[in-house]
């Protein structure tokens, strides 16, 4: 098997959940092989993350270049084809770089791609036995794939938990050998989503509220909540009908299909309209006074409490980890 | 501009709880009727928006067997000009690079500007469009949300974490992979289907395309699918009991678990 | 004899110009002008597309007896419809009066035929009442619409100027005619007063008479100038009235005889894409709906100039009630003037622009707003229609596949498996599981009943509404009824895909329903779904007898086969009947399912204001359930605010989709606890004593 190589992602000077994750799938995949951080970018932010990497990796490869310095996933692709070598396995998180980059470097490596992988069920000389998801995740299925040649894999964020590996590292330069890195895709800028406007579409975890609300003036639990979880805050159909919260918050037929990772339904009854807009098989919490509300027959945990008096106390619980 | 749209035919399974059949090799597909992939949608609704602005045509391509067929009438009547269907014994259960090798052939067979996929389908592998852009050495983009015409490029938006967006200037020819929500697809109707019903689509094998039949199929995919199977979800929710302190650190481990904890 | 007056006829204006030239210049002119006009007001029927209204004439003759002489409509807003009422009746008994003044210019001593002997004396006699009536009906009505300003008559910046200044003019101008009719009378008998002769019988309290008291003292020369002045200024008023009538909002004086004759007899239905187009020969058809304003039939456009802008259409209409972007009237004037302004009565025709989108006239969001509730239409004293015009439009803006998102999934979802959620068919027949001591029989597995029962989309799939089936389920076993269901061969009706525009889906969902209806052998139909019940009843041909639920109870209840017990009148209900569009506006059943509840021993039940006929649409089912245009409130919520005030505090329903959206609107309101709502057959099986 060849050598194993994590793509870092980083932005200011800081690496990316997916750095520390990606370590950790890599010991399923290889057990006992070395792995690899390649860091790309340039100046003193890369030198910082380099540095963060060394503390985790066995070894940080650095490829430094003006025309790195935003992740271009064209121009990177070519920096690791000339510095990877032939037939290693390259880890990248699925993300929307990870997706960028990792069809086009497998090609350019001649190595297969394995997608969004969920799951290593082990390795079998040198097949991999891999757990991934279709049809939006209602179902898994196990693939497997020869990577005694190398493979690039691209590993969905947040199901390797970082497992606080440590390894003593060094930083080796890899500049030189990135050569040509011109590109017939160019970056301009990242245009900012605009402030306020949340897209609750995109959300990983997502604070939904309803009827049991109550009163306009209780939402504010409900955004304390949200940030103390780290997610947004979407509502049922009354709750805009009320215009307490905008129409782009609406989760349901008539407003947006959200597909996030883990779906608290706050006070929500579960109307058939609105669970219409809930896809992608999210982890559903359902709080409730009503035993009978419909939101207990779909979620998967399910408690029957008051949210205007839950709802505190758990936020509470949380700011307290 | 001369557009060429790949787009696959995929069950419909957004309303349906998917069964896995007796084999444990493929889910049951008796009950599940088929559509063009969502994102594919988009696309053409795009490419169409595209031509109507610069002038061009617009082709759609899928590989598949004779049912595939029909998504392409209806992107065709969609208003997409022309319609490829892809199909060969050969092609049968190749996997995502199998698939663009067969893409690249129709690609090169034609002579186009823009290459146009969805960013995913039902196997959710974003694979194919970045695949078939470093086979032909074109610039590729993927989750491309906006897209202005210029003269021998492109301006292009791509969706990126936090509701950002990406501008990027791409060369043509170039392959991009559209995100949903690019646009607002039209509606077909029945009566759109109908009127393109007798259009002719031409159907090409390996051989029309120069695709080397050993390279594409079961026996070249690298990545094999094994089985499916239905992760254990337990018949409605399982009701958390005890005081509420019990109760909340129950429910903060699920939640820790399921990454709903940032 | 000497005349006591020199008439118009041998008048010599500064004694030698005969105004006699006058007497027949000015008809010539004015009506040779009327013709012009009304020439050029005919050319965009003339352009429109056909259909079809010489059928049935006994009905269409009395609908212009009811609603067009007996102005059977005007009454439901009292003010406006008496006022109305004594304007229209005088100006029916004044034309005679009119013509014969007409004449009376070129040939002095002309009557009327017919007016020459006793008739004559009455008629003169009532005509001046009528004059002195329509005086006084023009007078208040100015000042109402002038001063008071009801809210029906203001708009919204958007659309346009008002029609304010327009409705005082002319009534103005009534008054004008009424006052110089009058005078010229007057002035004549005056004159035969003071030259003692027998004078003209002058009812009293009339215009008239009170001009001739007044006059009395007059000097000859005045009264011989005032009658020539007066005649004048009548003939001119006259015809310039005439021409002004097809200007405007006025035209309804001349066309709406002609709409109420011409107008919808049947409710339910929505006319076809195109008449004489046969529903197998569609394909064929270039275009769909209405894209542009000649795509509109000839009727259409007669509606449009007939629109009065009285806007109780709009004042009935719940989208417009929701401040939805739609209100029922501008639908007409804007449609009227575009017809104005692209066929100009000088010039050239203007070049047709789509009418929807960008520089049209009409917005989408106007056009889905509706909900087919039918209120507009129920209302309009004068036969305008608005759900065929919005069904043509939505039918081109889907075959432009112009649709909203919202909408998409659910249309390829029943162009899929025959239901909006895109539901696997097998499980259409679900909601009989649960179901204890009443069989269910399936069709699908071969078995055999005289009744089907037709279920539907939303009752079968919606766990809320299959509760509705179940109960619909037991009061037909206890009644002892012998029925079954389609099953998985049973599709959505179709009732709202077709008042969606999509009429070739609607055409596959009623074949293959025809079909699978016919193959089952069943000798009628039983349905809980008010949608459904007019889809099979006045969309599908050949089907056996259909009829909804309510009107089972009712007859099984009669006949003793059905027994109810009383209710708990410790629970203190008052129960109020919300009538479903579909059921009561669209198919006039309003009876029975009062009767059913009724038919529960101890019920009290209470009546909201708007109800039968006025009742105010829930906001919509099928579709409507997937797309919600902008609204300040929901129509629903309104809808349980009416019950609360009329002492009610549960709402029964006879249709899901109105009971899907009243239990939505109990929890937006916040009135849980305080009103509920429970479909009409959930409130008969709890009540089973069989």
């Amino acid at each position: 098997m060849g050598e194993v190589f994590a793509y870092i992602k980083h932005a200011q000077g800081v690496a990316d959940d997916s750095a520390l994750e990606l370590i950790v799938a890599a010991k399923k995949i290889a057990p006992g092989a070395p792995v690899t951080a390649v860091v790309t970018g340039t100046g003193a932010d890369l030198d910082k993350v380099c540095t963060a990497m060394a503390a985790v990796y066995n070894a940080v490869w650095k490829i430094d270049n003006a025309a790195l310095a935003y992740p271009n996933a064209e121009v990177v692709r070519k920096a690791l084809v000339n510095v990877v070598p032939a037939g290693s396995i390259v880890l990248l998180p699925h993300d929307t770089f990870g997706m960028d980059l990792g069809p086009g470097l497998s090609i350019k490596m001649n190595v297969p791609f394995v997608a969004d992988i969920v799951g290593v069920d082990g390795v079998d000389g040198g097949t991999l036995k891999a757990v991934r998801q279709e049809f939006s995740g209602q179902v898994s299925t196990h693939v497997s794939c020869d990577i005694s040649g190398g493979a690039v894999m691209n590993i969905r964020g947040g199901v390797f938990q970082a497992d606080g590996s440590a390894a003593g590292g060094a930083v080796v330069d890899k500049s030189g050998e990135a050569g040509d890195l011109s590109a017939k895709r160019k970056f301009i800028e990242v245009v900012a989503a605009e402030a306020g406007d949340v897209d609750i579409t995109k959300s990983e975890v997502l604070v939904s509220v309803g009827r049991g609300i109550e009163d306009q003036e209780n939402l504010e639990i409900v955004f304390e909540l949200a940030k103390a979880m780290g997610a947004d805050v979407s509502c049922s159909r009354p709750i805009v009908d009320a215009k307490w919260l905008e129409k782009s918050r609406q989760v349901g037929t008539s407003g947006q299909t959200v597909k996030p990772k883990v779906y608290m339904a706050m006070g929500i009854s579960g109307s058939f309209q609105h669970m219409g807009g809930l896809k992608g098989n999210p982890f559903i919490v359902a709080v409730n006074k009503n035993t009978k509300a419909p939101i207990f027959q779909v979620a998967d945990v399910g408690i029957e409490a008051n949210i205007l008096e839950f709802i505190p106390e758990l936020t509470e619980k949380i700011q307290e980890l | 501009m001369e557009i060429l749209v790949c787009v696959k035919r995929v069950p419909d399974t957004s309303e349906n709880e998917i069964v896995i059949n007796s084999g444990g090799n493929d889910i049951e597909r008796d009950d599940l009727v088929y559509s063009v992939n969502e994102w594919d949608n988009y696309a053409v609704e795009e490419a169409i928006q595209i031509v109507d602005k610069v002038g061009g045509s617009v082709t759609v391509v899928t590989v598949g067997d004779d049912e595939s067929e029909e998504v392409l009438r209806r992107e065709m009547a969609m208003g997409a000009n022309n319609g490829i269907l892809l199909t060969d014994d050969a092609f049968e259960g190749s996997d995502g690079k199998g698939i663009a090798t067969i893409l690249k052939g129709a690609v090169e067979k034609g002579n186009y500007d823009l290459i146009l996929t969805g960013a995913q389908a039902d196997a959710g592998a974003a694979q194919v469009g970045g695949m078939l852009a470093a086979m032909l050495d074109y610039p590729y983009a993927s989750l491309v949300n906006l897209i202005e015409a210029g003269d021998g490029k492109l301006m292009i938006g791509r969706e990126i974490e936090g509701g950002n967006q990406e501008m990027n200037e791409i060369e043509l020819p170039c392959v991009l992979s559209i995100q949903t929500g690019i646009n607002e697809p039209r509606y077909v109707g029945i009566r759109g289907i109908r009127k393109v019903a007798s259009v002719e689509i031409p159907e090409l094998g390996a051989a029309d395309i120069g695709v080397d039949a050993s390279a594409v199929g079961e026996a070249a995919a690298k990545v094999k699918r094994v089985d499916y199977f239905v992760p254990d979800t337990g018949e409605g929710a399982e009701m958390l009991t005890g005081s509420t302190e019990e109760i909340i650190d129950k429910l903060i481990e699920y939640l820790k678990a399921k990454g709903g904890l940032k | 004899m000497e005349p006591v007056l020199i008439s118009p006829a041998s008048f010599k204006l500064f004694g030698f110009i005969p105004t006699v030239l006058f007497s027949v210049l000015i008809p010539i002119v004015g009506v040779g002008l009327f013709t012009y006009i009304m020439a050029k007001r005919i050319a965009p029927l003339v352009k429109a597309n056909p259909d079809f209204r010489f059928d049935r004439p006994k009905e269409r003759v009395l609908n212009v007896l009811k609603i067009w002489l007996a102005q059977y409509r005007h009454p439901r807003y009292m003010m406006a419809g008496v006022l109305h009422i004594i304007i229209f009746f005088g100006f029916l008994i004044l034309s005679v009066r009119s013509s014969e003044l007409v004449i009376k210019g070129i040939s002095a001593d002309f009557i009327m035929p017919g007016l020459g002997g006793t008739l004559g004396d009455i008629y003169y006699f009532f005509k001046d009442y009528a004059a002195t009536a329509v005086f006084f009906a023009v007078i208040i009505a100015a000042i109402r619409r002038g001063i008071f300003r009801p809210d029906r008559y203001i708009y919204p910046k958007s659309y346009g100027h008002d029609h304010t200044n327009e409705a005082v003019f002319v009534c103005l101008v009534i008054a004008t005619l009424m006052v110089s009719e009058s005078l010229f009378e007057a002035c004549l008998v005056a004159a035969e007063v003071q030259k003692g002769l027998h004078a003209t019988f002058l009812a009293p309290g009339t215009l008239a008479w009170l001009f001739k008291n007044i006059l009395l003292d007059a000097t000859p020369e005045k009264l011989q100038s005032l009658h020539i002045l007066s005649y004048y200024v009548h003939d001119l008023t006259f015809f310039f009235f005439l021409c002004f009538l097809p200007m405007g909002k006025h035209f309804h004086v001349i066309t709406s005889l002609f709409n109420v004759f011409f107008m919808r007899l049947d409710r339910g239905n929505v006319r076809p894409v195109r008449y004489g187009v046969s529903d197998e020969e569609l394909d064929n058809l270039e275009s769909f709906g209405v894209k542009k304003f000649s795509d509109f039939t000839w009727k259409d456009v007669l509606d449009f100039y007939t629109c009065a802008d009285c806007g109780r259409c709009s004042d009935q209409c719940p989208a417009n009630r929701v401040k939805r972007p739609l209100s029922p009237r501008f639908i007409s004037i804007k449609g009227r003037d575009y017809a104005f302004s692209h066929f100009p009565l000088m010039g050239e025709f203007v070049a047709q622009e789509p009418l929807i989108g960008e520089g049209g006239i009409y917005s989408e969001d106007e056009i889905w707003s509706c909900t087919t509730c039918g209120a507009c239409e129920q209302e309009c004293p004068i036969g305008i229609e608005y759900i065929n015009k919005i069904v043509d439009l939505r039918r081109g803006m889907v075959d432009s596949g112009n649709v909203p998102q919202s909408l998409q999934k659910p249309l390829s979802s029943l162009e899929k498996r025959g239901n909006p959620y895109g539901k696997m068919e097998k499980k259409r027949s679900e909601w009989t599981k649960g179901l204890e001591d009443c069989e269910v029989k399936l069709f699908e597995n071969g078995d055999t009943a005289d009744t089907l029962y037709f279920v539907d989309s939303v009752t079968s799939f919606d766990e809320r509404m299959q509760n509705v089936a179940r109960a619909t389920a037991k009061i037909m076993c206890a009644a002892g009824i012998d029925f079954g269901i389609l099953g998985k061969d049973e599709k959505d009706s179709g009732n709202e895909v077709k008042r969606f525009g999509e009429e070739m889906l609607f055409q596959n969902l009623k074949r293959e329903n025809s079909e699978a209806i016919l193959e089952s052998g069943v000798k009628n139909i039983v349905t809980a779904d008010p949608h459904a019940y007019n889809a099979l009843k006045n969309e599908y041909t050949g089907m056996p007898p259909v009829n909804h639920i309510s009107q089972i109870i009712t007859k099984s209840v009669s006949e003793g086969r059905l027994k109810l017990k009383p209710v708990n009148e410790e629970d203190g209900k008052i129960y109020t009947y919300h009538d479903p569009c579909y059921l009561g506006r669209h198919n006039g059943i309003y009876e029975e399912p009062r009767a059913a509840i009724d038919a529960i021993p101890g019920i009290r039940r209470v009546e909201m204001m708007k109800s039968r006929d006025r009742s105010f649409c829930c906001s919509g089912g099928g579709l409507m359930l997937f797309y919600e245009p902008e609204e300040e409130e929901r129509m629903g919520a309104l809808r349980v605010k009416m019950a609360q005030k009329a002492g009610a505090n549960v709402i029964v329903t006879a249709c899901p989709f109105c009971l899907v959206n009243m239990e939505d609107a109990i929890k937006v309101a916040g009135m849980e606890g305080k009103m509920e709502a429970i479909d009409l057959g959930e409130l008969v099986a709890a009540h089973i004593d069989n």
